[in-house]
This record gives structure tokens, C-alpha cells and sequence, in this order.
């Protein structure tokens, strides 16, 4: 699916638009940005409920092209700006961590390979 | 004339937000000159989470990263308080880090262990009261 479709399937609010073509395969939930970084290997999709510029950091290093914010939460200017610059889109639904990773994941979205 | 690359960063350490810039921009340099992507990606992950590390414990640092066809070398140096138990530090999940930390995400007790599994050689030099010396490379092919 592409990163539009993601956003339609979520109900989202696109915030930031970067390549909303872009195919992507996988995803990957947490709020534990160490952990995205030590067990991430090719997903393209971050949802999380952490709200910090980090998230958007942590995303530039995996080569991720989207990111969830979910419950509804409201990243804070320096975070789209930060996004902007590295040509990331921001989505925001108001779905919990859990059923957006389940909209998605029955939509044919996977979490890759096990750890 | 030499093909190796060198670039000099200071981390902040009063600013949490700005974490990150020096590995962002070493990133994008490797990507200008068309580097393997997998090191790219081993480089920014390991970087990255050194670069965290002197923020949440050292008030900032250093860094010094050359780089040449070979290989990439990275030097991250701070004047904090030093590792006490390098061997603990090195296990997955250990972390001495405060729980603002935490809510914001880090201090898992991942990210030495994951800058060790990120690069082919990682050198630690620390003293406490003195500061703490990390030396990690990658290979353009592992």
C-alpha cells in the first residue's frame, strides 16, 4: 500500500505530506525510540504515541517515510519542521496504538520479520 | 592527495532536541557521495545513539568522523562522569538512565549494546571523573 493509503485506512490527518505514493511494506508500533532503533530493520512506518522531535530523528536514521502519531496526539511545530526538512510525513489518527496497528496490519501491512 | 574525509561536530548537551544533528548531517554527506546504503545505515544508527548518550549523560561532546573508501571512523568523546562498570553497560537492558529520560523515549539499555551490533569494531575508553572516549568503525562491506 502507499503511504495515502495508510492514511485513508487510518482515518488520519496527513500533517506533514512527504511522498505520499511511496510503497511501503512494513511497520513497526512502539513509543521506546531505543528500541526502534536496535530492532527496526526495514519497516517503513512508525506509529507511536511519543511526541518529541527524537521521533522524527529516530525515524531519519531507519530510512522510515511515515510517521503515526496516534491517540490523537498534536506534534509540536519543531517536530513538523523537522519532518518537513527531511521529507517524512505526519499522519495524525485517533485511533489507539493497538487498533491502528490492527487496521493496518488486516490491511495487509506486516511487522516483518521476527527479532 | 588523501581520499579520506574528516568532519569535526559539537554535540550540545543543554539541548535534548537538537540530538541527532551530527549524525543527520554524516548521513547525508555519505548519501552525496554515494556510499553503501547497509553502512550508511550502520553509521547513523551507532552515531545516533552515541550522540543521545552524551546528551543524557555527559553534557554533550565531541565528535570527529573520517571517512575513505574502506571504511567509516567514528570518535565520540565527552568529559562526563565515565562508565563505572563498562561490562554492565554493555548488557542489554542495563541502563542508569533518569526516567525523563525514559518518558522520552531512551534509556532502554540498548544503545551501547546496539552501537556494539551496529559497527565491526567499537573501542571504549573511559575514566571516571574524566570523560569517556568511544571508537567505533564501519566498513563500507561487512
Amino acid at each position: 500500500m502507499t503511504v495515502n493509503d495508510v492514511a485513508s485506512i487510518l482515518n488520519a490527518q496527513i500533517l506533514s505530506a512527504g511522498d505520499l505514493n511511496a510503497e511501503v511494506k512494513t511497520a513497526c508500533g512502539s513509543d521506546m525510540m531505543s528500541d526502534v532503533l536496535a530492532f527496526v530493520k526495514d519497516q517503513s512506518v512508525l506509529l507511536t504515541g511519543l511526541n518529541n522531535p527524537q521521533v522524527v530523528r529516530t525515524a531519519e536514521m531507519m530510512d522510515m517515510r511515515c510517521i503515526i502519531f496516534v491517540r490523537g496526539k498534536e506534534p509540536t511545530e519543531d517536530v513538523l519542521a523537522l519532518a518537513r526538512q527531511k521529507g517524512i510525513t505526519i499522519l495524525k489518527t485517533e485511533h489507539r496504538l493497538f487498533t491502528a496497528c490492527g487496521l493496518l496490519y488486516s490491511n495487509g501491512l506486516s511487522g516483518g520479520d521476527k527479532i | 592527495m588523501s581520499n579520506t574525509l574528516s568532519f569535526d561536530y559539537i554535540v550540545p548537551g543543554d539541548d535534548f532536541t537538537r540530538a541527532g544533528e551530527a549524525s543527520s548531517d554524516v548521513k547525508h554527506k555519505l548519501k552525496q557521495i554515494g556510499y553503501d546504503s547497509d553502512a550508511i545505515r550502520r553509521v547513523a544508527i551507532a552515531m545516533y545513539e552515541g550522540e543521545i548518550n552524551m546528551v543524557i549523560h555527559a553534557g554533550g561532546g565531541k565528535a570527529h568522523v573520517e571517512i575513505s573508501p574502506e571504511k567509516i571512523e567514528m570518535t565520540l568523546a565527552d568529559n562526563g562522569p565515565g562508565i563505572k562498570d563498562v561490562a554492565l553497560a554493555m548488557r542489554e537492558g542495563y541502563s542508569t538512565a533518569p526516567d525523563n529520560v525514559r518518558a522520552l523515549g531512551f534509556g532502554a539499555g540498548m544503545g551501547l549494546p546496539n552501537m556494539k551490533k551496529s559497527t565491526d569494531a567499537m573501542e571504549i575508553d573511559t575514566a571516571i571523573g574524566t570523560g569517556t572516549t568511544l571508537h567505533m568503525t564501519v566498513y563500507a562491506k561487512r
